[in-house]
């Protein structure tokens, strides 16, 4: 807490002229001061960017030879990436990574949260141990999953023993075409579930025990009123989660690129990592600016519609 | 409420809701844990098969973790002498010396600067930012924070091609204040959002009171409303904090050599012939240690938080 010492302090050290102008600052003033350096830092750090971006996405600059002369291409370089068949390549894996992650994670979240609000001893401990894992770095979490899943030494493949005898060396999660796609499902679901969970539990923790009473008297089955009263009063909550899921997801670079690299082949190229390679491995920096807008839109589009939706759900 | 309520989960099903979160909590756990006990193994019981849960600790992961080692010839190494140390020990047994320290310990020290700079930085504008959203008329208000929270679906690599040539201009690149900037950028968006939230259920009587007693502005807002939102000041630094500690892509883009975190470090440690999976173990235990610690302390604020920030709006 703020003492009276401190204030006279600082009242003290202060010209008695600044201190008066300072003190006497008009509320307009005092907005101003307040809002304008993280207007000013939001500006420069995403905005002038952006609009760079936009900028460079029109022309072929290449970060690597900055002597060569900068042509103004048009629309050059959108044409050739929505041509390019390595682009929608990354798109379906994006597609199949979106889907798998927010379905396993919405039905165990879910699932988490609802017997969780069943608030048997100790849950809120074992919430927070279940939230561990998205506190933590996806990067080094993610490095350390690649030994997880080694052929025959890795536990993953211990386990996948232990439950179906498979031999644990004959097969490697992120060195098959077949199996990577899902060994980042699986450790994206891993990490972000117990998210989806938190904000399905503040939804169940939302419906005022009123309604289920209600329905109690009304001699309404169980099952009735999971349906008719638990799922439409947590849908809102539910269609957050998902949005949140799907923005972290459609943007989804360091855990991946850590556990798989994109590979084998292009198997697990999301588009954030192909955009990393074209940007900083290429150096075709126009090229990869255009693709950057093109993903920014598509997010920004999806979104928007999406929230739409969410708010006529909510309205309801 | 009366002592029963006829909504109240039995207690068969408290029983069955129990086992299977108890049971969902220890196999997501089981990587963790994990990653804790091959720190503490040596490199053939890291990776014996079938993988090891009992065995003797031993400290080589973290002796090779902080130390870079050279294999010496046999003739060599008998001129040394006896080794002095236990680490030096640890070492002759793979006929190596040590030559130096490693560079985790600058990593990591990056990692605390950067991490605690850029909270500051963010919960500092944060807070006036949404005191002044929350109690003044801003012209565009809406529009303002709006902007501001759009700037969190960019995807970072979408960002970071001008950001790296807008640096590399500045002479900001591979700089702490550099990522300071960047991180305090990227985490504004969220404290703004939550800190207005914590300080708009602050009663604007409190303030009005205190101005009626002589208080200036500057005054009420760092005499009435700053103690009033401190909890919720200190769970936002916790939130941007634990997203500049873990934040990879930009330091694996823009920091190489200097100013790089731990993150985009840790993957890259090898040892003599392959992954040194103990050391980089390790590494991992040392950096996400904190992190779990804090979350089990703070877990009433932390998880009011993640589910504030996302469910108001």
């Amino acid at each position: 807490m703020m003492s009276d010492p401190v204030v006279h302090r600082v009242a003290a050290a202060t010209p008695p002229r600044l201190a008066h102008r300072i003190r006497g600052l008009s509320d307009r003033t005092i907005a101003w001061l307040f809002v304008a350096p993280t207007i000013f830092l939001l500006l420069a750090v995403n905005i002038f960017p952006l609009i760079w971006t936009i900028r460079l996405s029109l022309t072929n600059f290449r970060t690597n030879r900055p002597n060569n002369e900068v042509e103004f291409v048009g629309i050059e370089n959108y044409r050739r990436i929505l041509t390019d068949e390595d682009t929608w390549t990354s798109l379906q894996a994006t597609a199949h990574f979106l889907i798998w992650t927010i379905l396993l994670q919405v039905l165990i979240g879910f699932a988490l949260a609802y017997l969780i609000n069943k608030k048997f001893r100790g849950n809120d401990l074992w919430t927070t141990l279940i939230v561990l894992p998205m506190m933590l770095s996806p990067a080094v979490v993610g490095n350390f999953w690649t030994f997880l899943y080694q052929p025959q030494i890795g536990l993953f493949n211990y386990f996948v023993q232990f439950l179906t005898g498979a031999d644990p060396a004959s097969f490697s999660m992120i060195g098959e075409v077949r199996l990577a796609p899902w060994s980042i499902v699986i450790v994206d679901t891993w990490m972000w579930t117990p998210f989806v969970m938190l904000i399905c539990l503040a939804g169940l923790r939302s419906i005022p025990a009123s309604l289920y009473e209600a329905a109690e008297c009304d001699r309404a089955s169980k099952w009735r009123q999971f349906w008719t009263i638990t799922i439409p009063m947590a849908l809102p909550f539910l269609m957050l989660a998902v949005l949140f899921r799907g923005i972290e997801n459609f943007k989804m670079f360091d855990l991946v690129v850590q556990l798989t690299g994109g590979g084998p082949g292009s198997t697990t190229l999301l588009t954030s990592i192909d955009l990393k390679r074209e940007a900083f491995e290429k150096w075709r920096t126009g090229y990869a600016s255009a693709y950057a807008v093109i993903l920014f839109v598509t997010v920004f589009g999806l979104a928007s519609i999406y929230v739409k939706a969410l708010n006529k759900v909510k309205d309801r | 409420m009366s002592s029963y309520s006829i909504t109240e989960p039995s207690v068969r099903q408290k029983w069955i809701a129990g086992i299977l979160v108890v049971g969902y909590a220890i196999l997501t756990l089981i990587p963790l844990i994990w990653i804790i006990a091959t720190g503490f193994k040596t490199p053939s019981d890291a990776i014996a098969y079938p993988p090891k849960v009992l065995f003797s600790p031993s400290l080589e992961g973290y002796v090779n973790l902080f130390t870079s080692r050279t294999r010496l010839a046999p003739e060599d190494l008998a001129a040394l002498g006896e080794p002095t140390t236990w680490y030096d020990r640890i070492v002759r047994g793979y006929d190596m010396v040590i030559t130096g320290p490693s560079r985790y310990g600058e990593r990591f020290m990056n990692s605390v600067v950067i991490g605690f700079g850029s909270t500051f930085l963010s919960v500092f504008l944060g807070t006036i930012a949404a005191y002044a959203f929350s109690r003044f008329k801003v012209p565009l208000k809406d529009d303002l924070l709006f902007f501001i929270l759009s700037t969190r679906m960019m995807p970072p690599i979408a960002v970071a091609i001008p950001i790296f040539l807008m640096y590399r201009e500045l002479g900001l690149n591979d700089t702490q204040l550099g990522m300071i900037l960047l991180y305090t950028a990227v985490n504004l968006s969220l404290s703004v959002w939550l800190l207005k939230g914590f300080i708009d259920e602050i009663p604007v009587e409190y303030e009005e009171a205190a101005l009626i007693d002589g208080y200036t502005r500057f005054q009420a807002f760092y005499k009435v409303v700053l103690p009033q939102a401190a909890t919720g000041i200190a769970s936002t630094a916790i939130f941007c904090l634990i997203f500049a500690w873990n934040e990879y892509a930009f330091a694996a883009l823009l920091t190489s050599g200097t100013a790089q975190t731990a993150p985009p470090f840790i993957p890259t440690i090898i040892g003599a012939g392959g992954k040194d999976w103990p050391a980089v173990a390790a590494g991992a235990t040392l950096f996400l240690v904190p992190i779990m610690v804090f979350t089990i302390l703070l877990r009433k604020h932390l998880l009011r938080g993640i589910t504030f920030g996302a469910v108001r709006k």
